[in-house]
């Protein structure tokens, strides 16, 4: 959900562009993190822990925690909360540590 | 390839910053690392006026500050920023090894190396605090002041420190509801300035409560909170159900100091300071001779210290470098002066206690 009428702020939004998240096509800002882009549509579960299969998301927004790590064109590990999002970006949820596709 | 810059400074925030401007002004060839997608670390998403005296930009909003900063040596051909760039090793010549936009690895061999990584968020043990929809106070911040993104429609804040009030008035600010403000100690941590705007917009400051556990499957639908006794154990009995779709924590924040650990400088547990930090003396020179430390990552403070320690470590380092600062001494002094002046008074005293523990002599005293 994005934020509308903000009292002190303008947010400097990059061009509109579509990706797609699990299959579905999605549209976000150029530029953003990836992570926002998602929030944004509500999606929130963006991998599953190694061990216990845990639902895991954003959490430190500054590349550090681990939590948002996301499979993106084929790569997995992305750093979502901190990967900028481009046109035509494939990004899956992670499951355990990922695969190279 | 190694690159060899007369100055290296690692992350690009206030305290970086405020160094990058005295050694590029003092004329240093100077490289600045910051990981994140663009310069200003934490000071990006700081929509409030800050407090102090004009040294550190008082009545500024944050998220003007890091422009400022820059606006004297953005110019400069001796200032080189790297974004998206991680600081990964430091070896025993010297070397600091950075990955460069995820392609590749570059690496410097710095005459003076200023660190001022900042700091991480802490997190507390409950049941379900790794689920989605537990966030960090300061990354959802980041995500509705920077990006425009709501994280939710209704949060439950825990921490009543500057941070914890702070969030919590923007999160209205930005239309989105906070049921509550859960804090364990007695009494609120944070500033009366802060703590008066949540009580004026009826938003309950809930002391000696604490989260029991978040509720959901996937995401959070709630929360679970209750009152704690002497002992900080829950009182049953207490137990009731917020209604909320995130959490945010707001229970401090960690120096990332590892980098000071890995060049062997001598480190030291402050609890004041939560965590780990290098000794370092009055200029900001850890025990490792040409490493400084600047900023939260020497002790969890404010953005305003961390621009003052900033420029302290800026212009000692150009100084030790033989560069010509007109003033010297007299600017070393007025920065040294005014991190006592805001680390005055009661809210100063455990920063004051915390300084002490991490104090070596310097070794070129000025003055």
């Amino acid at each position: 959900m994005r934020i509308e009428n903000h009292p002190i702020l303008e947010f400097k939004h990059g061009k509109k562009v579509g990706f797609t998240f699990e299959g579905e096509e999605l549209s976000g800002y150029e530029g953003e993190p990836i992570a926002a882009a998602l929030h944004d549509h509500g999606v929130q579960v963006l991998r599953y822990s190694i061990r216990h299969n845990r639902p895991r998301g954003f959490f430190c927004a500054i590349g550090h925690c681990s939590s948002c790590l996301m499979e993106v064109d084929g790569i997995p590990n992305v750093r979502v909360c901190t990967e900028p999002l481009a046109a035509g970006m494939v990004v899956r949820r992670q499951r355990g540590k990922g695969e190279l596709r | 390839m190694i690159a060899t810059p007369e100055v290296l400074i690692v992350g690009g925030g206030p305290a970086g910053l405020a160094a990058a401007r005295e050694t590029v002004g003092a004329g240093c060839d100077t490289v600045v690392l910051d990981d994140a997608l663009e310069p200003g670390g934490q000071l990006v998403k700081q929509t409030h006026k800050f407090f102090g005296s004009e040294m550190e930009y008082a009545g500024v909003r944050g998220i003007k500050i890091p422009e400022i900063l820059l606006r004297e040596v953005s110019d400069s051909p001796k200032l080189k920023i790297l974004l998206r760039t991680t600081a990964s090793g430091y070896y025993e010549d010297g070397v600091v090894t950075a990955i460069f936009q995820d392609k590749k690895v570059l690496k410097f061999k710095p005459k003076k190396l200023i660190i001022a990584t900042g700091a991480q968020e802490k997190t507390i043990l409950f049941p379900n605090n790794d689920m989605p929809g537990v966030y960090g106070a300061g990354a959802v911040q980041t995500l509705m002041n920077v990006y425009g993104v709501a994280p939710g429609t209704r949060g439950l804040m825990i921490g009543a420190g500057n941070i914890g009030l702070i969030v919590s008035y923007q999160l209205r600010q930005a239309g989105i509801a906070v049921a509550a403000v859960v804090e364990a100690l007695d009494r609120i941590g944070g500033y009366w300035v802060h703590a008066s705007k949540i009580a004026r917009l009826k938003i309950p400051i809930l002391t000696r409560h604490t989260i029991i556990e978040a509720l959901g499957e996937e995401n959070v639908t709630g929360a679970i909170i209750a009152q704690i006794d002497d002992n900080w154990l829950p009182i049953p009995g207490t137990e009731r159900e917020i209604e909320c779709d995130f959490i945010c924590l707001a229970v401090g924040l960690s120096p990332l100091s590892d980098l000071f650990r890995l060049a062997e400088c001598e480190m030291v547990f402050v609890p004041e300071f939560g965590g780990d930090v290098p000794l370092r003396d009055t200029n900001m020179e850890t025990s490792t001779k040409g490493i400084y430390v600047a900023g939260d990552v020497g002790g969890i403070e404010e953005a305003s210290s961390a621009i003052i320690e900033g420029a302290l470590a800026g212009i000692s380092t150009a100084f030790s470098l033989g560069k010509n600062i007109p003033d010297y001494e007299r600017r070393n002094r007025e920065l040294r002066d005014e991190l006592v002046s805001l680390r005055s008074g009661p809210v100063g005293e455990h920063i004051r206690s915390g300084i002490a523990k991490c104090r070596i002599s310097a070794k070129t005293e000025v003055g």
